[in-house]
């Protein structure tokens, strides 16, 4: 079994959107969680901005990032050619 | 299926008619949910109400696990591979919301107010992870447990007992704690004895799971999941209309947010609850002069017991007042060792009301610079610790290799995600919304005009909720009211003024939540045995039909001793469970995702970076968690043994860094692996690859 060029680049893409994904994974949950103390006066929906994100707003986010991956890596499968028939 | 090479149209005609059934199903519940709605108005009593939601919903899953018995291998480690995106996220789902997520976790943010929301990211962004570093190589990879992979990845007997020892570890933990929760509800709902509640609840996830293993569960999870789901919304949905005046209080009570931020300003500084607090303050300061004062203290306070008495007797005091005196001298402790116990706990707990109320939506309130440095620190390594152990949990991984392909395996990390977004997205809520509530039409109000449910589930359950007039004033005061958080969910539907069908409803939604996890981890625990140990060490010649009879009597085994253990209420379960995550991010995790992204990765790294990081972790808990530095003796005291100040329930923060370390070194300093192995992780890496090896497990 001989990797082509084409599956290394194939690969290289689906690190590179992971290395993406999880930037933004861990800033919703992390960044935002350790300056949390400074957000404090930041309102939306008349949350304070810190309350919101834990609630709600990061797990809005979480979803999309997994919605995201799964469509754009079920895309690629089709593109370089390593995508499963219809009927498995 | 047998060489996926079944028509086409059979996977979509399959999930088609599966959409029908469980529409149909739905349906089904909703009119039986109405029918015994009707049947309350004409005067069914409440205890029935109860017993017809308990059998008819275990009724129910037994149903779909007899038809859903099997003879076949990979039907029942994998439920055949075809379970599709959408209903794997479903029993994804059920499989994860445990009894702790549907009834414990919105009373855990009310009672912690920001601090809570640990709990509500951790469990949710750790499928972030699940995602992007596990799910579709898992599916690609396509045997039946992660042990399994282990094995393969690794090469040898060692990697694959070493993972199989931590899945079973971590998973039994967990079962015990959901088969206590089974317990807890029947009991509560029925009336039975809480040992009868419990092998009741037995029967229950034995009936889902004995004949048809993971095909089985699949199915009944997808009904249970709709159950609780139902279960939870309905009430949040009422209760949001009376407050926000929309169905989705979601968008809108950030609002009743701010009002309860306003009034607990106002309650911090009310000079009643002033008077209140000072009253607990005094009560703590008592216990502490007692507590110091021992030994000498143990007579002086027995003495002055019956010296009560004696003049009571002798006065000729009324018979009531006579009767408090004589239960207070019985209920003196014994001896000086057991009255230090009992004044330090009083000490403790009339502290713990001694402050202002905890404001709800600011992050790490404390009172120094230093001690929100810590809560903050604290937050964000429990948040690690589950987002990581969320993505290790062997019941959890094991539901991808379940869907038809890597593709469809993708698709359902998202429906999974999403299915269980739609309740935690709702706790922090319905958290707020009963807080609201509490502050503003309990708090300020007569003692004998409280609304009804204060004194319904007053005169249930002391420990759920206790409203004593500590001032003699007449009116409650916040500080008067001790409050246990399983009481938010299980009052909403009270609070909203709904028929006690809701409440029963509420109760088949926990008992659905705790039935369909315990299911999920028995089997892993049974699978791991039965193909893991049996059939891959001891015997490998095995027959299918000799497998699927160990399989089947290991889950009898291991089902009996879990409930043997729960029916013995063992102490600290909740920090059992808590530790299951930390203990699997440790284990499971670094070998996982370097098996996978790294392949330099060997036999060597993977089994001691998974020692280290199991041993490192529970090294911690052990000697900064009380109850496990009573067993083991820990010397020294708990402020000396911690590391950077972090809670033991956060220990993994220490073992998955550790766990990658010693994978990585170890590795270097070891033979790189073979290269069959090498390819095995292209295998893994790509859906479909030319001339590819086939590893799926038979």
């Amino acid at each position: 079994m001989q990797l082509s060029q084409k599956h290394i680049d194939y690969w290289k893409k689906n690190l590179v959107i992971t290395a993406i994904l999880v930037f933004i994974w861990f800033f919703v949950t992390f960044v935002i969680g350790y300056y949390a103390i400074d957000l404090k006066d930041i309102t939306f929906l008349g949350f304070p901005i810190a309350f919101y994100m834990g609630a709600q707003g990061s797990l809005i986010v979480y979803v999309l990032i997994i919605w995201f991956y799964a469509s754009y890596m079920n895309k690629l499968d089709l593109e370089y050619g390593v995508h499963e028939g219809e009927d498995q | 299926m047998s060489n996926g090479a079944a028509p086409a149209f059979s996977q979509k005609t399959f999930t088609q008619q599966l959409k029908k059934y469980y529409a149909f199903y739905t349906g089904g519940f909703i009119s039986f949910v109405i029918l015994l709605a009707i049947a309350e108005q004409m005067g069914l009593p409440n205890r029935w109400i109860g017993y017809c939601f308990l059998f008819a919903t275990i009724l129910l899953y037994a149903g779909i696990g007899v038809m859903s018995r099997t003879a076949d291998v990979a039907e029942y480690y994998v439920a055949g591979r075809r379970v599709p995106a959408l209903f794997n996220g479903m029993a994804t789902g059920a499989d994860w919301m445990s009894a702790a997520s549907f009834i414990a976790m919105a009373g855990g943010l009310y009672l912690q107010g920001y601090d809570g929301l640990a709990f509500i990211m951790g469990w949710t962004g750790g499928y972030c992870l699940v995602a992007l570093f596990l799910a579709p190589y898992l599916r690609k990879f396509g045997q039946f447990t992660i042990p399994d992979f282990l094995g393969a990845r690794y090469g040898g007997h060692i990697p694959r007992m070493v993972g199989m020892c931590a899945a079973i570890l971590c998973s039994f933990t967990y079962v015990v704690a959901q088969i206590y929760g089974v317990g807890v509800i029947t009991t509560r709902f029925t009336g039975v004895q809480f040992e009868v509640g419990v092998f009741l609840g037995l029967a229950g996830i034995l009936v889902c799971s004995f004949l048809g293993g993971m095909r089985a569960v699949t199915w009944t999870q997808v009904a249970q999941y709709i159950i609780l789901i139902l279960a939870y919304m309905i009430p949040l949905v009422m209760l949001g209309m009376r407050h926000t005046g929309i169905p989705v209080p979601h968008v809108a009570y950030g609002y009743t947010l701010q009002k309860i931020t306003q009034k607990e300003q106002q309650l911090a500084q009310d000079p009643k609850e002033l008077e209140v607090r000072g009253i607990f303050k005094k009560r703590a300061d008592d216990a502490d002069a007692k507590v110091k004062g021992l030994p000498a203290s143990y007579g002086t306070e027995k003495a002055a017991v019956e010296k009560n008495l004696a003049d009571l007797r002798a006065a000729n005091a009324e018979p009531a007042k006579l009767k408090l005196a004589e239960d207070a001298l019985k209920a003196f402790p014994p001896s000086p060792e057991a009255a230090k116990k009992k004044w330090e706990t009083d000490r403790a707990a009339a502290t713990a009301r001694t402050g202002p109320p905890r404001p709800h939506a600011t992050p790490f309130p404390g009172a120094s610079e230093k001690a929100r440095d810590i809560a903050r620190k604290n937050f964000l390594a429990l948040v690690f610790c589950l987002m990581v152990g969320t993505a290790a949990l062997p019941h959890i991984l094991m539901r991808y290799y379940t869907t038809p392909s890597v593709r469809e395996a993708r698709v359902s990390v998202t429906w999974s995600l999403f299915f269980i977004f739609l309740l935690y997205f709702s706790a922090p809520v319905l958290a707020v919304l009963v807080k609201y509530e509490m502050y503003h039409f309990v708090v300020g109000t007569a003692f004998a005009d409280l609304p009804r449910w204060v004194a319904n589930w007053h005169a249930v359950d002391r420990s759920l909720l206790n409203i004593v007039d500590i001032n003699g004033d007449g009116i409650v005061q916040l500080a008067e009211i001790a409050i246990g958080g399983d009481i938010v969910v299980l009052a909403t539907p009270e609070i909203a003024k709904l028929p006690y069908v809701i409440s029963g409803l509420v109760a088949a939604g926990g008992l659905a939540a705790a039935l369909s996890t315990a299911d999920g981890l028995l089997l892993t625990i049974a699978n791991a045995l039965s193909h893991d140990l049996y059939y891959k060490l001891i015997n490998p010649q095995a027959s299918t039909k000799t497998r699927l009879t160990v399989a089947k009597m290991l889950l009898l085994v291991v089902a009996v001793l879990a409930a043997s253990v729960a029916a013995q209420k063992p102490a600290d379960i909740l920090f059992l469970v808590s530790a299951a995550f930390s203990l699997a991010a440790a284990g499971f995790f670094p070998a996982l995702t370097l098996g996978i992204f790294w392949k330099r990765a060997n036999k060597w790294g993977a089994t001691l970076g998974m020692l280290a990081g199991v041993g490192v972790t529970f090294y911690y808990m052990c000697i900064t968690q009380p109850w496990l530095r009573s067993v083991f003796g820990v010397k020294g005291t708990i402020a000396e043994n911690t590391w950077w100040d972090i809670s033991p329930i956060s220990a993994g923060l220490f073992g998955v860094p550790l766990g990658f370390i010693v994978i990585i070194v170890v590795s270097l300093l070891t033979k790189a692996p073979e290269k069959e192995v090498q390819e095995l992780v292209d295998h893994v890496r790509y859906p479909v690859l030319e001339g590819d090896m086939d590893t799926r497990g038979t």
